[in-house]
Parts: C-alpha cells; sequence; structure tokens
C-alpha cells in the first residue's frame, strides 16, 4: 500500500513534519517495494486560506490509502475522511521508523479532526 | 464626503473618537459602524431601531446526480473552497467561498448553481431624532468581513446630510482597506505607546499607498511622552486633536458614556475637527 508522510526533508531519514495544510513537501511510500516519491507543497505553503483542503486532495491524488501526520484539523480531515484515507497521528520520528511502528500496527487511527482549523 | 475613523492598532480610541464626533456633528452627519466582526457603536448611543436587512452571499450548491467529477471547478477556485474527495464528489466549503462564480462558470454540465447564503446583517437606527447610525454585523461563524464592510458603505445617505463619518475596524488588513478605500479622508487615532507609533507608520503607509489624505488624532496624551508627537513634526504629518490620558474619560468609558460625557468642552474641537476635513477635502479635491 502506499503511504503519505508529511515532511520537510527527502528521504525516508527525514524527519515527519507534524504539520499537515503547510507542511513543506510530501513522501509517499510503497510499502510493497520500499520505493518512494516526494511530493512539494510549496503552493501550499503559501495558500492564503484552505492549506489543508488543498494538501489534502494532493495526497488523495497520489492514491495513498493512509496518511501520516502530525495534526489534522477539520476541512482536512472532511476531504480525506469522504476520500476513504486512514489518517494517523505521529511525533515528528524519522518517517522509516514511523513506517515500521505503522506496520506493527501500533498507530491509532483518527476518528475526528484533532486540532481547529488555523491551528 | 467619507471620513474614516481608522488607527492600525485596536483599542487607541477609533470607536470613542466616531461616536462623540457623530455626536457633535449629528446635525450634519451620519455614522457607518464598519467594524462589522465587533460593531459597538450602538452601545454607546441611545438608538431608535429603524430597519435591518440581511446581507448575502453566493455560494455553490452541487447537484450531486449531474456532476461528473471532472474536477474543472476546484482548479478554477482560487481559494480552495471545493475539493474532490475521490469517489465521495465534490466537497464545497462555503465559509472559504468569495463568490466569484468562477466554479459554477467551469462547471461543464450544469452541476454547481450559485445560492443565496446570509452572512451578516445591516441596522438601520436613529440616535437623537433624525441622525442615522447604520451598523454592520457579520453573522456567526463567518469572516467575509470586506464584503460586508462594502455593503455598508453602499447605503445611500440623506442627500442633506454632508457626512458620512466611517468607524473603521484596526489593523491594516483588508477589512481596514475595505472601510477606507474610496473615502475623502481618514483620521487616524493614535495612542502614546510604542505599539501605537508602530502602528500608526503601518497604517500610514497603507494610507500613502492607496492615496488617501489623512490627519492624526493622539489619544491618550501624557506628560514625558511624545514619541507621536515628534514623530508626527519630523514627517510634517498633520496633527488636529490631542486627547489627554484622563480616569474620567476611562471611568465613563466603562459605563457607556461618550468622549463628550466625560469631557463637554470637546464638542467645539470635534465641530471644528469635522470642518478641518472638509475644508482639506475641498483645498486638494482627488482627480
Amino acid at each position: 500500500m502506499k503511504i503519505a508522510f508529511s515532511t520537510n526533508g527527502n528521504t525516508l531519514e527525514s524527519l515527519l513534519d507534524t504539520r499537515f495544510g503547510r507542511c513543506s513537501r510530501f513522501l509517499i511510500l510503497d510499502t510493497e517495494t520500499n520505493h518512494y516519491e516526494i511530493l512539494e507543497n510549496t503552493q501550499n505553503l503559501n495558500a492564503v486560506q484552505g492549506a489543508g483542503i488543498q494538501s489534502a486532495q494532493t495526497v488523495l491524488e497520489t492514491g495513498a490509502q493512509a496518511l501520516i501526520t502530525g495534526h489534522c484539523g477539520p476541512k482536512a480531515f472532511k476531504v480525506l475522511h469522504a476520500a476513504g484515507i486512514a489518517i494517523y497521528l505521529a511525533d515528528n520520528r524519522p518517517i522509516d521508523e514511523l513506517a515500521k511502528t505503522f506496520a506493527a500496527g501500533k498507530l491509532a487511527e483518527l476518528t475526528d479532526a484533532d486540532v481547529e482549523g488555523h491551528w | 464626503m467619507q471620513i474614516a475613523i481608522a488607527s492600525g492598532k485596536g483599542g487607541t480610541g477609533k470607536t470613542s473618537l466616531a461616536v462623540s464626533l457623530f455626536l457633535a456633528n449629528r446635525d450634519r452627519s451620519r455614522l457607518l459602524d464598519c467594524d462589522v466582526e465587533e460593531p459597538n457603536c450602538h452601545l454607546f448611543l441611545a438608538t431608535r431601531f429603524v430597519s435591518r436587512t440581511s446581507v448575502e452571499k453566493r455560494i455553490p450548491l452541487l447537484n450531486p446526480d449531474l456532476c461528473k467529477h471532472c474536477g474543472k471547478c476546484v482548479e478554477a477556485c482560487q481559494f480552495n473552497a471545493l475539493a474532490e474527495a475521490g469517489k465521495a464528489g465534490i466537497l464545497v466549503f462555503e465559509e472559504l467561498c468569495h463568490s466569484c462564480g468562477g466554479c459554477t462558470f467551469v462547471c461543464p454540465t450544469g452541476a454547481l448553481h450559485e445560492t443565496p447564503l446570509k452572512m451578516g446583517a445591516i441596522t438601520r437606527a436613529l440616535v437623537a431624532g433624525k441622525a442615522e447610525l447604520i451598523t454592520g454585523a457579520l453573522a456567526i461563524g463567518h469572516t467575509e468581513t470586506p464584503s460586508l464592510i462594502r455593503a455598508v458603505k453602499k447605503t445611500r445617505p440623506d442627500p442633506e446630510v454632508a457626512f458620512t463619518l466611517i468607524d473603521a475596524p484596526p489593523g491594516t488588513a483588508c477589512a481596514f482597506a475595505a472601510a477606507v478605500e474610496h473615502t475623502d479622508f481618514v483620521l487616524l487615532v493614535a495612542e502614546e505607546t510604542p505599539f501605537g507609533l508602530h502602528d500608526l507608520k503601518l497604517a500610514i503607509k497603507a494610507l500613502q499607498k492607496m492615496e488617501i489624505p489623512f490627519a492624526v488624532v493622539l489619544n491618550r496624551m501624557r506628560p514625558g511622552f511624545s514619541s507621536v508627537l515628534e514623530f508626527c513634526k519630523e514627517k510634517n504629518y498633520p496633527l488636529w486633536l490631542q486627547i489627554p490620558e484622563s480616569r474620567a474619560i476611562a471611568e465613563t468609558y466603562a459605563r457607556g458614556g461618550t468622549l463628550l460625557d466625560a469631557m463637554p468642552e470637546l464638542e467645539e474641537s470635534l465641530r471644528l475637527l469635522l470642518d478641518q476635513c472638509a475644508e482639506a477635502i475641498l483645498c486638494n479635491p482627488r482627480n
């Protein structure tokens, strides 16, 4: 399966960016091949409003089935939830480590937005 | 003539000045409360309610049966108010919509059409017989501040009323810009604090860019503090009125009283202040 991580870095050793809407980029990891791709999020970094919505749109266009990020506001949650993408919250730890934690089933799925908009 | 009372920093005394300027000139002016996120001029005035009208914005309404999920509306929206959530289809975030109509325009199947949504109200009331107070108030949860401010400013005055006074919102962002745009003159209320001076400079910069003439009113003058005075002198900016720091004014304000209640002797100065604005406007016609 494909998992999207919000991050500031470019590799699997990079740390998770706990911001979702305004993170620098997304790392999309294919857990079967262990290949990954990087998607810039610069456009959203500077969005006047609705950065979370646009980031959610970006993630779902990658075909990811799960998202691992630090926090998720109500509008982004609404888009991701409607699109059937599972959201997991984590701390700013290295992505490869989080991928293992996720594979071990140790990340709990988010059932509602954990922060207000404009958090 | 439209004269806005603005500041930059909040809490410098915009509403205090606007309300008292209005009262001192109630025979020849009306007051628009354009601080639509928290209008409060009415708290200081004995008003008689006349009418209230809703202000609506237009938002897209989706007919899912006609939607082919092409995503053109999402692409067209510059405000991220639309999202395509895979199988779930198009989601509309109406609070982010700026009513530009772009999404309904580009939709190839007619699945989107515009529908009105109440975003606020404009209340008309009378003070002391016939002086008019117009108050704009955003509906709870709405953020279309500039649109509502523009709607308040579109209300037409009685042709006999020479002056429209505008109580502007604080800051120097889009709400401030909407309140001062197309006005003839701005009175900037500054307070004698470091923050007050800092934001006065920002407000002046904004007004200069918009090419709107202004004068400064200095509030809470205290002996030994003269940064705003010195700044205006150095830059040659007009400083037309000084209001002293006064416990009596603060106490009166806390009871819902006005500057004029605390200092009735200001009435003459406030009539002169409006004359000065008129003179400045007539001497330097724009265009």
